[in-house]
């Protein structure tokens, strides 16, 4: 699965050169009913690209096609591909444990496991088998750490639970715990839906410090937050994508007037 | 406005009244239950604690040369020198029939008495010792004063000539009463005075830990598989289905079960806690998958996708994960389980656990009975002195439930996490 990591990008068009992410043609069952249709979107490398959207658009399926957790829907099928660095990632031959360790996820409400702090960022490399010896673990811990703008509030209770900590704190604990393992992608589920306006704008602060070493793909309700952290956002409707670009456009000059009514708070 | 909160309404009176009503059933429910509870203990305990105290009778044995052979002690005839010294206790005891009376003072064991105090203390040879024996049970019922002197001596087990006996021994301070190790050290036995409750205890852990370490790791990883890998189809919920029949089951089919199988087909050796915890593992799986699964879905979903989006295989995140959240759970209904499975009487009697069994098990495969069996056992003998053995054996079965209960408290507590 290294393959997936050292592929060679293929030379492409300009502003395609930095996409990872190239979704085709996606589209998504639950049993009967079509969540997703016909999804065609492309995600730069090392941008912040916010999917938007009233409830119930597909946004969060969408986001979770990324790093196939829908495959543990039982009734869930997915169609089409998304190549990540060149590579399908639906193909048969696809690793998906080496996958997710390529593409991180946080989720909508902190999850951090019921142990202690260090435990929890140590579970990924341990897992990958990505460190040897303790002292390149509590290296790797540390930095995840300081990454993810926790270091300095929990350096004197790593052993402590993880648990213990407040919900902004906890959630800085699951974007460390995800950069641990040093994917190419991390996926946000609403990460901020749970959370205080103060901890949110800690949040939002860390995604854009992150950026500068990975991609990041948002999932938000919040129009506000899309527009203060992403570079480029994408307006999912009724399992449509109804446009995408960069941010500043989107919300300036929509081309489509689903995306004028849902900016404007007439939909959604 | 105020007015209108604080008007007692008709229909404010009639809501208050049912909440009232119905807080009144909740207390009478609930004390109902109490007294069942504490007549059901307290008569038990009542009945049984007679049996923890056990009478002794001091004989004085001539222990000279004459009597036994130091050189070679095991010769000895021990009965008939218990016997001796009885009559030269109350000599004027002369015909035959009172003679057999007045042996029957102590247990027909005396003589083994004797002999494992000499073997213990050979000091004691050269001269006459006085040396303390079990009274028989007939004597150990008189003392605890359940014979009435009034009724006629017709009507009662003991004559006038044993009660006069039992008076000049107990005035001559020859009579003492003291806690009644025996049942506790001793197998069972035809006679009340040396039942104990040993064998059956030791029968009942032995078919226990045959049971757990058999039901334990299948009904475990049943769960879990069912729970977290299965796919949900109509084989899984038909297996369900079954699972939940097979907790129905009354217990003697299981009993049936292993008589026609394990014993007739397999060939086990019939009475022995190995078979007897296979039958038993039967009946605690369903109850222990049961629960294992509610524990496993009493984790929140949350940790599973933390675990697989960092890229944890299914395996690893339901072993690092899942499964160490829901072992309180588990532990709990495979301690209920057991506790079910150690009360359970019907299906050792199909698969000759009832069997008579005076020796205590030391393996699994040697033949042994059950406390609940011992139970039955006793509650069906006809010597009146085994009414307060049922009650006593009963106080052990329930110390012993009561022990594995706070065992699960103890490990659910230990294992149990915040999250």
């Amino acid at each position: 699965m290294d393959s997936l990591v050292d592929i060679e990008l293929t030379p492409q068009t300009s502003w395609k050169k930095n996409t990872i992410i190239s979704a085709k043609s996606i589209d998504v069952f639950y049993g009967e009913k079509q969540a997703l249709n016909n999804i065609t979107l492309d995600i730069p490398e090392n941008k912040v690209t916010s999917l938007i959207g009233p409830s119930g658009c597909g946004k969060s399926t969408f986001l979770r096609c990324i790093n196939r957790m829908n495959d543990l829907v039982d009734i869930c099928r997915v169609m089409g591909e998304i190549k990540i660095a060149g590579q399908n990632i639906y193909a048969p031959e696809v690793d998906v444990v080496a996958l997710r360790s390529q593409v991180g996820m946080v989720f909508q409400k902190p999850n951090p496991f019921p142990k202690s702090i260090y435990e929890n960022v140590a579970y990924g490399p341990k897992i990958h088998g990505l460190t040897s010896g303790k002292d390149e673990m509590e290296e790797v811990v540390e930095w995840s750490l300081r990454k993810a703008g926790l270091w300095e509030e929990v350096k004197d209770r790593l052993h402590e639970t993880g648990t213990g900590l407040s919900g902004g704190q906890q959630q800085r604990l699951c974007i460390a715990r995800a950069i641990a393992v040093k994917p190419k992608v991390i996926l946000m589920d609403e990460p901020c839906s749970a959370l205080d306006p103060i901890a949110t704008a800690i949040i939002e602060e860390l995604i854009d410090e992150l950026r500068k070493n990975f991609t990041i793909i948002i999932v938000t309700h919040s129009m506000q937050q899309a527009a203060r952290v992403s570079q480029r956002t994408a307006f999912f409707h009724m399992g449509n994508l109804v446009e995408s670009g960069a941010t500043k456009t989107i919300f300036t000059a929509p081309n489509d007037e689903r995306t004028q009514n849902y900016i404007t708070g007439r939909i959604g | 406005m105020t007015n209108m909160l604080t008007n007692p309404s008709r229909l404010r009176k009639s809501r208050a009244r049912a909440e009232t009503r119905f807080k009144w059933f909740g207390r009478i429910a609930i004390g109902v239950s109490l007294i069942f509870l504490f007549v059901m203990v307290g008569s038990i305990i009542l009945k049984g604690k007679s049996a923890l105290v056990s009478s002794d009778v001091a004989i004085t044995v001539g222990l000279g040369p004459d009597a036994v052979d130091p050189s070679d002690i095991q010769a000895t005839r021990f009965d008939a020198l218990m016997k001796k010294s009885l009559r030269e206790m109350f000599p004027e005891v002369t015909s035959r029939k009172d003679k057999k009376k007045l042996y029957g003072l102590l247990s027909v064991d005396m003589g083994f008495e004797l002999r494992d105090q000499i073997l213990q203390n050979p000091k004691l040879l050269g001269q006459p010792q006085k040396l303390w024996f079990t009274a028989s049970d007939d004597v150990d019922l008189f003392l605890k004063g359940s014979v009435d002197r009034t009724v006629s001596e017709d009507n009662r087990r003991i004559s006038d000539m044993e009660i006069s006996w039992i008076d000049s021994l107990s005035e001559a301070g020859d009579i003492r009463s003291q806690f009644n190790t025996k049942f506790f050290t001793n197998g069972d036995s035809r006679e009340p005075e040396l039942a104990g409750i040993l064998s059956a205890l030791i029968g009942s852990i032995l078919t226990l830990l045959v049971c757990f370490v058999v039901s334990f790791p299948v009904a475990i990883l049943a769960a879990i598989y069912l729970e977290e890998f299965a796919p949900k189809n109509k084989l899984s919920a038909f297996i369900e289905v079954n699972i939940n029949n097979l907790a129905a089951v009354p217990s003697i089919v299981f009993g049936l079960l292993g008589l026609a199988v394990l014993l007739n087909i397999f060939g086990l050796p019939r009475s022995t806690p190995l078979v007897g915890g296979l039958v038993l593992s039967l009946m605690t799986l369903p109850t222990i998958i049961i629960a294992a699964r509610a524990a496993l879905r009493a984790v929140p979903p949350s940790i599973r996708e933390a675990a697989l989006g960092m890229g944890a295989s299914p395996v690893q995140a339901t072993f690092h994960h899942v499964a160490p959240l829901a072992l309180p759970g588990i532990l709990t209904g495979t301690i209920v389980g057991m506790a079910q499975a150690l009360g359970e009487t019907a299906p050792l009697l199909m698969i000759g656990m009832v069997a008579f069994i005076a020796d205590v098990p030391s393996s699994i495969v040697e033949p042994a009975t059950a406390l609940p069996v011992q139970i039955f056992l006793w509650a069906d003998a006809s010597e009146r002195a085994f009414v307060e053995k049922t009650s006593a054996a009963i106080i052990v079965l329930l110390v012993f439930l009561v022990v594995m209960n706070l065992l699960a408290i103890y490990l659910r507590k230990k294992f149990e996490k915040r999250f």
